[in-house]
């Protein structure tokens, strides 16, 4: 089941407590051609909040922090090349990185696809 | 040269009837007036913003509006920023810069061009009929007060001044220049921008004279009874041409425009990357009341005769510094930077002579994205001494300093039709 944060992360976590991150289609169309993406060295320890990745749109630049404890294990470097697929597909293709967390539990703060939509609205 | 006589409009008055120009004393309306009534007040949006006569039609076409000079206006369509500027530059974008302020200097008691030459340190005298000419208004200890365009339209002349700057520069004119001088801001005209490689085609279609005309030429057309002022400039590096059209035609007229395949409406946004490629100053960030012409390099908008050894040098505010620095060159200067990563340097960023310099030798005005660069271009100011293109500084970017040449301006050659 995937996840959002109020920071318009999407979070999907498998059987491994392996947590994807990307951005939602609604963070991509509001920041507008993405034009940057700079993306840490995996793997690499995070704390919540973290800044763990920087996005520059052709309008400002943005930080992407850390929604979890835990350990970045990989990164999408297909976005740093083109950073134009964090607005074709930023739900699909363009994740952003993939941690590792102790417990899945950890997502449990944060809104289902409806409480997101209406969050969005 | 072509002679403006005072005596021509010697008893006229100012008269607001709403063209922007004044009456003569038997009522009869001045050139380029049409006798429409002003409109009832300024249009505002919910927020108290100014709209356009472009409003509704950007809302329509998608746009997404923001605030811009106390104006609401289209930062974008749902083309996307990226697009609009590649679509300029590969065919044609239509602009609504009706936020630009529009002046008319009409000559009383005195030629308009000789009182202008009072504010600002170009040519004006010289200026043939006809003839469009970019300028500065400039302050006693030669800042710059704001850059404009200067036309001269045979029996007055015509001015456009930035959005934000409308208030000073009309109050600036109207101390310096009247009342020999009739300082007249047309507010019942819009003013739209159709830049890139097909205007031409574009706009010959409504009017074939346009064709003729060279970059900063300007010519009045009629085009479906409606009259234009037309010059051949712009701010994108790209030909084209600025239009001024009576407000309650502009939307008309756009709509005619928009109804070619080649053009796509474009929104700030877009003009600011497509400016900043053409190396182009944007008032407030690249220049304002600190910076000199010479420091911004502008020199070459300053003409021979206005310069200490010219005929008519000085005679307008701050020449002695602005002599002084033409002479000798300023401390700082304006340049092209090309961060070599990938990230934008954008306005504020310092600049360092080295990767450990204690201290910050320069700073970035206008920084970002370059769409037909492909990679990061800014402008900023930096010592006279490190302006040779190649020289390499650091920007400081999240508390890293990373490599950023000094490049040639502009990025993007100019694609004027000379």
């Amino acid at each position: 089941m995937t996840k959002y944060t109020e920071e318009h992360e999407w979070l999907e976590i498998d059987d491994e407590n392996v947590v994807t991150v990307g951005i939602t289609q609604h963070a991509a169309e509001q920041l507008g051609d993405v034009v940057f993406v700079e993306l840490p060295d995996a793997p690499k320890t995070v704390s919540k909040d973290d800044e763990v990745v920087v996005i520059e749109s052709v309008k400002a630049a943005s930080d992407i922090l850390a929604p979890l404890d835990g350990e970045i294990i990989e990164v999408n470097d297909a976005i740093v090349d083109d950073p134009s697929k964090v607005n074709d597909d930023p739900e699909g293709e363009a994740w952003f990185f993939k941690m590792q967390i102790e417990d899945a539990s950890a997502l449990d703060e944060y809104m289902d696809d409806a409480a997101y939509k209406k969050f969005i609205a | 040269m072509t002679e403006r006589t005072a005596d021509k409009y010697a008893d006229w008055q100012s008269h607001d009837c709403g063209c922007g120009m004044p009456h003569g004393p038997d009522g009869g309306h001045a050139p380029g007036c049409d006798g429409a009534a002003p409109e009832a007040g300024e249009a505002r949006t919910e927020e108290g913003l100014l709209k356009t006569p472009l409003h509704a039609l950007h809302e329509e076409l998608g746009g997404k509006m923001v605030e811009f000079a106390g104006y609401s206006m289209p930062v974008q369509y749902p083309m996307g920023v990226l697009k609009e500027h590649l679509h300029t530059r590969e065919k044609a974008g239509l602009f609504d810069v009706s936020h630009m302020g529009q002046v008319l200097l009409v000559p009383r008691k005195a030629a308009a061009a000789e009182k202008l030459e009072t504010l600002v340190p170009q040519d004006i005298i010289g200026l043939k009929e006809g003839r469009q000419r970019y300028a500065l208004f400039t302050n006693d200890a030669g800042g710059l007060e704001d850059d404009l365009m200067v036309a001269n339209k045979g029996d007055h002349l015509f001015l456009v001044v930035n959005a934000a700057r409308k208030a000073p520069d009309i109050a600036r004119l109207r101390a310096g220049l009247e009342p020999d001088v009739v300082v007249k801001h047309v507010t019942t005209r819009a003013l739209l921008a159709l830049q890139g490689p097909k205007a031409e085609a574009v706009l010959s279609a409504l009017a074939p004279e346009v064709a003729e005309m060279r970059f900063m030429d300007v010519r009045d057309v009629v085009v479906d009874g409606v009259e234009l002022w037309v010059s051949r400039s712009g701010y994108t590096g790209e030909d084209g041409y600025e239009i001024s059209v009576p407000a309650d035609a502009a939307e008309d007229f756009a709509r005619k425009l928009l109804a070619h395949d080649d053009v796509a409406p474009i929104g700030l946004g877009a003009r600011d990357s497509l400016r900043l490629e053409a190396g182009l100053c944007l008032y407030g960030h690249d220049i304002d009341e600190t910076t000199t012409p010479v420091e911004a390099a502008l020199s070459w908008a300053i003409q021979k005769v206005r310069r200490a050894d010219g005929a008519r040098a000085g005679g307008f505010p701050g020449a002695g510094r602005i002599h002084a620095e033409l002479a000798e060159s300023a401390s700082r200067v304006r340049v092209g930077l090309t961060p070599e990563g990938r990230a934008p340097m954008r306005e504020g960023v310092a600049l360092f002579a080295a990767e450990d310099g204690a201290e910050p030798v320069g700073v970035i005005t206008s920084g970002g994205f370059g769409p037909s660069v492909g990679g990061p271009v800014a402008m900023g100011y930096v010592p006279a001494a490190l302006t040779a293109p190649g020289t390499v500084l650091y920007g400081e970017l999240r508390g890293r300093r990373l490599p950023v040449a000094v490049a040639k301006l502009p990025f993007v050659a100019a694609n004027f039709k000379r």
